[in-house]
């Protein structure tokens, strides 16, 4: 079976078993990624942006589940392979970066080591080998002096080195998907300016495609071709990025974007805070799962859950835009 | 130690291996007194043989009862006239490899439960932790008493009892561990780079555990022997005429009115013997702590 895209999630559900309930923590998510894309994720803290991540790497926690739907990776069902054929693929194919440089490198190990690891398991190197490997790629994500850096521990990294450290790792053995796990949220600003420069050059010379998953708008702007919104572990708005950020066809996308402060705005217009709480998992409201917090909301939205479906130019969950009204913007 | 100098200078760039002893050593004086004696008392169980005046185990019945100081018998004689020195150093033969093998019991065992355990979690853990919490609810020492009487009294069996009621320490301490490590971003990184659990355990997290347990070691070696010493004291492990430390003061304890000496010396050789790898146990802790919090 042949498929067009490079990454397919068809109707994936992931489950959270607690100790107080089962929680939908991916709840019917379809997406795609083509060879070199740029895809961003964002949605708010809980609203499944991690665990349609970890569900295609199949890294789930323990109480974690892919209940139903599949992922399909080049002409693979990712969901259907052993585990053993699935670590083939982790740091082979498909490489992840995550959140916490701090913690996201081996205390005990010098980093050069740790960067090498990939290739000592999937191509069986040497450890010599692997370091002198690693030296390079310190160069192609700008670590300065990469022949003294690979012999430091990761405590003399700071943040921002150590997040470089940690996508060279993820590119030693060159995957054609790498997902970014909130890659910038730990660091300071104009670091994150220069990882995200890193990663965009790393997409446009080896066309990795990204998977960004952030709930900064500004990096998604910057970042991706097409963006996808979540809420409550559902795809609430999916489209080009440009699309969605000129005229957001969910009020959950049309509140996030009211929430920043912009520079170009009138001086005097008020942010306006998304009201209310971010939905509690295990207790979700009937209908439209934002339609607590929505300016919007109809009659019609606590009583049925609207379909994600095409409004203009791109698709959204909401019954008020897929009746025709616009959001104003 | 408290009155050892505070080496970790807040912030000072640290390695973290676990085998940098000799480093460790030069900043802090607990470890490098600790480790010079511990490393003697395995140099004296090693020469013994060598640096013995006499055969220990030789009876002079005529020179029994000999006090300290006398010619030929620098720590005197026991009441079948053998060289007490000579016992002494020889009984470093006996502690020492009862104390090693005792830990190596504690460990293994006690480190697969606590890696099975802190890994797994869940279900597995509970119940594993359950068996250990039986083991931890006898006093220490009792359940080793326990288990040589049931397995029968020997040199070897006490070993055994010994490292078995070491088992739930570290079970503990490594299961603590892992659970910490758990937490960090590595663990879920390095997976998603395609390590196997084995892998990442064996590769990965194993070498995270041996600075708490290059403690652990040092505290328990002392624990071992002072365990040991009072097995043989009760006659349930090392036998005559074996010359081991327990053993002789039990002996020398019938002849405390007039002979304390018999009893004394072998006290002493366990004292010096537990102080040192307390010492050393200890003074590592001091100076491994600030990194482990770091």
């Amino acid at each position: 079976m042949a498929f067009s895209h490079l990454l397919e999630l068809e109707n994936v559900e992931t489950h959270l078993r607690l100790r107080d309930g089962t929680i939908k923590a991916v709840d019917g998510v379809s997406l795609t990624v083509d060879a070199g894309e740029t895809l961003g994720i964002v949605g708010e803290s809980g609203s499944g942006k991690s665990m349609t991540a970890l569900s295609i790497m199949r890294l789930l926690p323990r109480s974690g589940r892919i209940v139903g739907g599949k992922v399909c990776f080049k002409d693979r069902v990712l969901t259907d392979l052993s585990e053993d054929e699935m670590e083939e693929i982790r740091g082979t194919e498909i490489a992840m970066i995550f959140q916490d440089p701090m913690t996201s490198l081996n205390p005990v190990f010098r980093t050069g080591w740790q960067v090498g690891e990939p290739l000592r398991i999937h191509r069986h190197m040497r450890s010599r080998a692997s370091i002198a490997a690693a030296v390079d790629l310190f160069e192609k994500v700008g670590i300065p002096e990469p022949r003294r850096r690979v012999k430091q521990f990761p405590h003399m990294f700071s943040g921002g080195m150590r997040q470089r450290a940690m996508i060279a790792m993820g590119l030693t053995t060159s995957p054609s998907l790498l997902i970014a796990d909130e890659p910038t949220t730990a660091l300071d600003v104009t670091i994150q300016a220069q990882i995200l420069d890193l990663l965009r050059t790393l997409n446009r010379d080896y066309g990795t495609a990204t998977i960004l998953i952030t709930h900064n708008l500004g990096v998604v702007a910057g970042m991706c071709d097409r963006v996808i919104v979540m809420y409550a572990g559902r795809i609430v708005e999916q489209g080009r990025t440009d699309d969605v950020f000129a005229h957001p066809e969910h009020p959950y996308t049309w509140s996030l974007l009211h929430s920043i402060p912009r520079l170009d705005a009138d001086e005097h217009r008020p942010l306006r805070p998304i009201e209310g709480v971010p939905p509690d998992m295990l207790n979700l409201p009937p209908g439209c799962k934002f339609q607590p917090r929505c300016p919007f909301a109809v009659a019609r939205c606590a009583a049925q859950e609207p379909e994600l479906l095409q409004v203009r130019e791109q698709l959204a969950r909401c019954w008020v835009t897929q009746a025709g009204t616009r959001l104003d913007g | 130690m408290s009155n050892a100098p505070a080496i970790v200078a807040a912030g000072t760039p640290i390695r973290r291996r676990p085998i940098a002893l000799l480093e460790l050593a030069q900043r802090n004086r607990g470890v490098l007194v600790g480790l010079v004696f511990v490393g003697a008392l395995f140099l004296i169980a090693l020469v013994s043989p060598i640096i013995s005046p006499h055969d220990p185990i030789a009876t002079e019945p005529d020179n029994a009862y000999l006090p300290p100081l006398s010619p030929g018998h620098v720590l005197g004689t026991d009441e079948l006239g053998r060289d007490q020195i000579s016992r002494v150093l020889w009984g470093a033969r006996v502690s020492l490899p009862v104390a090693l093998v005792a830990v190596a019991v504690g460990l293994v065992g006690g480190g697969v439960l606590g890696l099975l355990s802190g890994y797994a979690g869940g279900l597995t853990d509970l119940l594993l932790m359950r068996v250990v919490d039986a083991l931890l609810a006898f006093p220490a020492l009792i359940l080793a008493i326990a288990l040589v009487a049931a397995l029968g009294p020997s040199l070897r069996n006490a070993m055994i009892a010994i490292g078995i009621v070491a088992i739930p320490v570290y079970a503990r301490l490594v299961r603590a561990v892992v659970l910490q490590l758990k937490q960090m971003e590595f663990v879920m990184a390095t997976r998603s780079l395609g390590a196997s659990p084995i892998r990442l355990i064996v590769r990965h997290l194993i070498p995270n555990l041996m600075n708490p347990i290059l403690v652990q070691i040092s505290l328990s070696a002392g624990f071992a022997i002072l365990a040991e010493a009072v097995l043989s004291f009760l006659g349930l492990g090392a036998q005559p005429p074996t010359p081991d430390w327990g053993q002789m003061i039990t002996t020398g304890r019938t002849f405390l009115p007039n002979d304390p000496w018999l009893a004394i010396v072998p006290g002493i050789a366990i004292s010096i013997t537990v102080y040192s790898f307390n010492l050393l146990g200890d003074s590592l802790r001091d100076a491994l702590d600030p990194r482990l919090r770091s």
